[in-house]
């Protein structure tokens, strides 16, 4: 993957998350897996509303759906949310690493 | 190993990067001026280190380049505006991919008796500066965490459904 096709992919998963219900949504399902029924049920707003919620977070690959006989039980991926924050830490990590050879280097100089 | 912390508040112009380690101020400071010490440990990851130059006193000068597997080069370089042997050095910093954006780097090495208190306080020229030193070099960790993000979702994704609600 490209530079340009990651960035674009967490334009597409920010976006998704900019919203109310589709946080909302993301927070009830980081506690278990739960039907389009299950998840419409604290709103005030239709099931189709709720549907089309469903489908931009799928689309932003942050849930996706099984097949349970006749329920499709939707899933929240924790990984898939780790992996949207886990390039803020990049730099963190970049700084760290350099740290740690400075480490070795400064336990391999001779003492003076 | 000793926890780094990295301070970066929302909306200024900073970094601010403090570390301790387990050696005396003099090794310290020497592992960050000796040439040959520096191009050991300054590189990232798995680049390979040319070390052009590192003259690290009041008027010096550095560069350096970083070369990926692939031949792509990254071409840093500086000078050292003030070096207070063991205990400060004021330098800039310029990535040539990013031609005059000049960051300013004032870095302190505290005596902690035997152990060393590393400071660098960091001010790019603009706020969005800051946040792109933030974001790239950061390009490869994207990817990565991307191309994991792949491997979650499954294949392509398409593009965000028409959301009117």
């Amino acid at each position: 993957m490209t530079v340009d096709e990651a960035e674009g992919r967490l334009d597409r998963a920010f976006a998704a998350l900019a919203d109310p219900v589709r946080r909302a949504l993301v927070a009830r399902l980081s506690r278990g897996d739960a039907t389009v029924n299950e998840l419409a049920e604290p709103f005030s707003i239709t099931k189709q509303a709720i549907s089309r919620h469903i489908q931009v977070l799928e689309a932003a690959g942050l849930i996706t759906r099984s097949r349970d006989g006749q329920r499709r039980p939707c899933h929240l991926d924790p990984a898939a949310l780790e992996a949207l924050t886990s390039w803020i830490d990049t730099y963190r990590l970049e700084v760290e690493r350099r740290h740690r050879r400075l480490d070795a280097v400064l336990e391999e100089m001779e003492d003076q | 190993m000793n926890p780094t912390t990295i301070t970066a508040p929302p909306g200024t112009p900073f970094i601010d990067v403090v570390r301790e380690f387990e050696a005396s101020r003099t090794k310290v400071f020497r592992a960050s001026t000796d040439p040959e010490l520096v191009a050991r440990w300054l590189g990232p990851r798995e680049l390979e280190m040319d070390l052009h130059s590192y003259d690290a006193r009041t008027g010096g000068s550095y560069g350096y380049v970083h070369r990926d597997a692939a031949g792509n080069e990254y071409a840093f370089r500086g000078v050292f505006h003030t070096v207070v042997p063991e205990e400060r050095i004021v330098q800039t910093f310029e990535y040539a991919g990013a031609p005059d954006v000049v960051s300013v780097d004032c870095t302190t090495y505290e005596d902690l008796g035997g152990r060393t208190r590393l400071h660098t306080h960091t001010v790019f020229p603009s706020v969005e500066a800051r946040d792109a030193a933030l974001a790239s070099g950061m390009e490869h960790g994207i990817v990565e965490s991307m191309d994991r993000l792949d491997e979650v979702a499954g294949g392509d994704l398409p593009l965000l459904p028409e959301d009117d609600d």
